[in-house]
């Protein structure tokens, strides 16, 4: 990927006889929209923090979570950015085909990570630990599903990548969307670590 | 103006809480303002429709990615909001003026209305006036400083216009269709929670909130790429003019300190819509947290007020005082420092609440800290001066008041600092005296110095100075009759936010401050004079060089108002005053021989339809119709899917035959003026 690196100090090079370059404007955005989204989490983690005792005397942590659960859907998830990688490595082939297959791969991935969590939102609920019961699992739920409401963008965006990949093949403009979408999808996994860790390692610690 | 409303707690499927009694027809002041909007937004619709000019409207205004358009759209915006919020601020100051307890009743605004107005007038004042000064500005301004033909995304700057502007039309919404927040303008629970405003108004406050401030969001991020790599040849970032160095910082805290908002807003949404326990009384919710983060935001929020002029007041007095700025280097130093240091004071909005002694001191001294850049400035400006050839046309009036009034709401700023001392003045008018002294004297006096500065270069014709001069006057006087007196009332132990007082000797300063609040209406009335009188008599203020100010930086170098690709040919620079060189050095305004095509983008629906759309989602989820909520965020989605789809022609060529035309007209209308100009002479 790193022809497609984003070049800062492009902006001095360019005139006016020459294309603008575009592609480059669009992924140095990117990356500054993915570091909003940065403080975005990070003000949900610190929020997470500051409540991660207040259980109001009610269910904890420790009476709820399953690491080994969590252990699949963490490994769905961290599988599916190498896919991805793998759908890069296709798009700079040209491969379209191949590109598609490994999209897709990625998208069933995802689609598990989000069906595993929506189904142990179901079963906390279902033990009565919701949004509703303490300020923790208000906290719980706010910064997972935040994080599961990026997965599901991530693929719906991936849905119409592809409806657009096949219409007008790999232009420069859909390059430029692939590249952001793969950027965003690893950019949700290393949240997902921290989630990992600071949720449910530390929350199992207690 | 919900006295009389019934909290709905089952809301209708079709209305949700919606019915005929959220329409305040009890009050006759909101009737009658009601009725006359309505017959304001007739006659303009009216005659927008009667002169058939609906067609150009929509077409090169509403439609368009000009950012200079676009820049203009967004200050008349803030003019607008400044009329809504400027009323508010003398129905407080006049209903405090008679609202001694024991003398003639308590003044003729019941609380919940009352309560509403203080609110109201500080959400507007911040988020629909100087935030559209301060973003329109960089539209007009930041790209022809750079030597850019648009911004990084054109579209993107629509779309953030048409949030921010429906954010505006929710909020006033509010005053026909329910109520505002009663909360103050930065809606601390566990007040803004359910509980304690069962209806509407807060509701109304988190959505407008919401929606603009992804607008200015994604305004932070467009500027940001748009002035790291859009910049012309040869302008490295320490030949940036200040003014954009400026706006770079204060679209580095938009980028860093907007998502926190968008987090504490949605939190607090969740308490009062799915009873989440973030912030409530029972079940571990913890309010405290809700004001450190509204503050973690809100802190570095009022450096992204004044900041940016901060970087007008640098061009305007470099350029009155015909002198190279002084230190520059260390004045862009000081802006960075500034930008860094406001991430790490926020604390000292609430030292009472009793963080601990160590705490409040590392708070304090970082705020205090502060001063020292700033004051770095205030010396820059002043060494710009000393020795310039100083002409004081209107800009500089504006800009020599600002250091007085700026100096003073500095000063009272690091008293306040000082925790120990800060339990005194805590949540006094002393307070509010403060930050008005540094939101009017610092950022609001900046921005009108900047409209006054960059008017002619948006428009083609300056704006009449002997009013500009009348008006910064009535400005600086009325500031002091209104604000000095609330320092001396926050000693006499008066606090904020009073409905009533029964305290006798407050009164006479509080009528001394509603006559200063008089003065500042009479210099607003006669700003809009300014600018209708200048509109109407624009043949005679024509800018027909380009450059009237004899100017510094590169948008002085082309014409009044700029062709719509800017530059014909893009600049290249060798020096920080680029174009004052080249005139000196009598390079300037050389024709080039030939022209090429230019790209550009084309105008598109996107942003204003998502943004019309937005605001029935705000709409329908304040009043809890969750089918037009659902339906109207479905459309949204389908709307942004269906612009993805014409992206791929999203720009277009200009011919040369359209450039060469525009630009030899400038050409001549140059050549003209010289002639003239030398036949004066001779």
């Amino acid at each position: 990927m790193t022809d497609l690196t984003v070049n800062a100090n492009h902006a001095a090079e360019h005139d006016d006889e020459e294309h603008h370059d575009y592609a480059g404007d669009a992924m140095f955005g990117f990356w500054i929209y993915i570091m909003s989204d940065c403080m975005l989490f990070a003000t949900l983690f610190a929020s997470y923090a500051v409540l991660s005792s207040s259980f109001a005397g009610g269910l904890t942590p420790l009476d709820l979570f399953d690491l080994k659960f969590v252990f699949v859907e963490t490994a769905l998830l961290l599988f599916s950015s190498f896919t991805f990688g793998m759908a890069m490595l296709m798009a700079k082939k040209q491969d379209i085909k191949k590109l598609m297959l490994w999209l897709g791969i990625t998208f069933l991935l995802g689609g598990g990570f989000l069906g595993m969590e929506l189904y142990e939102f179901y079963h906390f609920s279902h033990e009565g630990a919701t949004p509703q019961t303490s300020a923790y699992w208000s906290a719980f739920y706010a910064l997972l599903a935040t994080h599961g409401l990026h997965v599901f963008i991530g693929m719906l965006w991936m849905i119409i990548l592809v409806v657009h990949i096949l219409k007008n093949g790999l232009t420069e403009v859909n390059n430029t969307r692939l590249w952001c979408l793969s950027l965003f999808w690893h950019f949700l996994d290393i949240i997902w670590i921290c989630v990992f860790s600071i949720v449910y390692l530390f929350g199992v610690m207690q | 103006m919900a006295s009389k409303h019934t909290v709905i707690t089952d809301p209708d499927p079709i209305f949700g809480k919606l019915t005929f009694d959220s329409v305040p027809f009890y009050d006759p002041i909101i009737l009658t303002t009601f009725l006359v909007t309505v017959m304001i937004g007739v006659a303009v619709v009216g005659s927008v429709l009667y002169y058939g000019k609906l067609k150009y409207i929509w077409d090169e205004w509403i439609t368009s990615v000009d950012h200079k358009k676009i820049g203009i759209m967004y200050i008349i915006a803030a003019l607008i909001m400044l009329i809504r919020g400027f009323s508010d601020a003398l129905l407080m100051r006049s209903h405090q003026a008679i609202a001694l307890a024991d003398k003639e009743g308590t003044g003729y605004l019941p609380p919940e209305h009352y309560d509403q107005i203080f609110t109201a007038h500080g959400v507007i004042m911040i988020f629909f006036v100087a935030m559209p000064l301060i973003v329109g500005l960089m539209n007009i301004v930041v790209p022809l400083q750079i030597g850019a033909r648009d911004v990084a995304f054109p579209f993107l700057n629509s779309l953030g216009f048409w949030l921010f502007a429906v954010g505006a039309m929710l909020v006033n919404t509010s005053l026909f269709l329910g109520e505002f927040a009663a909360t103050g303008w930065l809606a601390y629970p566990p007040l803004s929670g359910i509980e304690y405003s069962p209806w509407v108004g807060v509701d109304y406050w988190l959505w407008a909130l919401q929606i603009s401030g992804i607008g200015t969001l994604i305004s932070g991020i467009n500027f940001f790429v748009t002035i790291m790599r859009m910049r012309t040849k040869g302008m490295t970032l320490m030949k940036m003019p200040v003014f954009t160095w400026t706006a770079l910082c204060a679209n580095v805290l938009i980028i860093l300190v907007f998502p926190i908002l968008t987090v504490t807003i949605t939190l607090l949404t969740l308490d009062r819509y799915i009873d989440t326990n973030f912030f409530t009384n029972e079940l571990g919710g913890n309010q405290m947290m809700y004001v450190n983060l509204i503050w973690a935001w809100g802190h570095p929020e009022v450096y992204i007020l004044i900041l940016p002029a901060f970087g007008v007041f640098s061009e305007v007095v470099a350029t009155f005082s015909r002198k190279r700025l002084f230190g520059y280097t260390s004045l862009v130093w000081a802006t960075a420092c500034i930008m860094f240091l406001s991430c790490i004071v926020w604390l000292h909005h609430f030292f009472t609440m009793g963080a601990g002694a160590s705490v409040n001191a590392f708070f304090g001294i970082a705020t205090m800290v502060i001063s020292v850049p700033t004051g770095v400035k205030l010396f820059n400006w002043l060494f710009t001066m000393y020795k310039g050839k100083v002409r004081f046309d209107s800009p500089m009036w504006w800009t020599a008041s600002f250091f007085f009034v700026f100096t003073i709401g500095g000063v009272t700023g690091v008293m306040l600092a000082i925790p120990a001392a800060d339990f005194v003045f805590h949540n006094s008018l002393f307070l509010v005296a403060h930050f008005h002294n540094v939101i009017i004297g610092g950022s609001l006096f900046g921005y009108f110095a900047g409209i006054t500065y960059w008017f002619p270069k948006a428009t083609g014709f300056k704006l009449d100075e002997r009013l500009g001069k009348w008006a910064c006057g009535l400005w600086t006087v009325g500031f002091f009759f209104a604000f000095m007196p609330l320092y001396a009332l926050g000693f006499m132990g008066m606090t904020r936010r009073l409905n009533y007082y029964d305290n006798p000797v407050w009164n006479a300063m509080l009528l001394l401050a509603a006559a200063g609040a008089i003065i500042i209406l009479m210099g607003i009335m006669v700003q809009f004079y300014q600018i209708f009188a200048s509109i109407r008599d624009r043949d005679k203020n024509r800018d027909l060089t380009g450059d009237p100010w004899d100017g510094r930086t590169l948008e002085w170098s082309i014409s009044s108002p700029p062709p719509f690709y800017n530059f014909a040919k893009l600049p290249v620079v060798n020096d920080r005053d680029q174009f004052y060189d080249e005139k000196q050095n009598g390079t300037a305004y050389q024709q080039p021989e030939k022209y090429k095509k230019i790209h550009m983008p084309k105008n598109t629906w996107a942003g204003v339809v998502i943004g019309c759309i937005s605001f029935v989602f705000g709409f329908a989820m304040i009043w809890h119709i969750w089918w037009m909520a659902i339906a109207s965020f479905l459309g949204m989605a389908v709307s942004y899917i269906i612009y993805t789809f014409t992206k791929e022609s999203e720009h277009y060529y200009v011919p040369v035959e359209e450039v060469e035309a525009l630009e030899s007209a400038h050409y001549q209308r140059l050549k003209e003026h010289k002639n003239q100009v030398d036949t004066l002479a001779v």
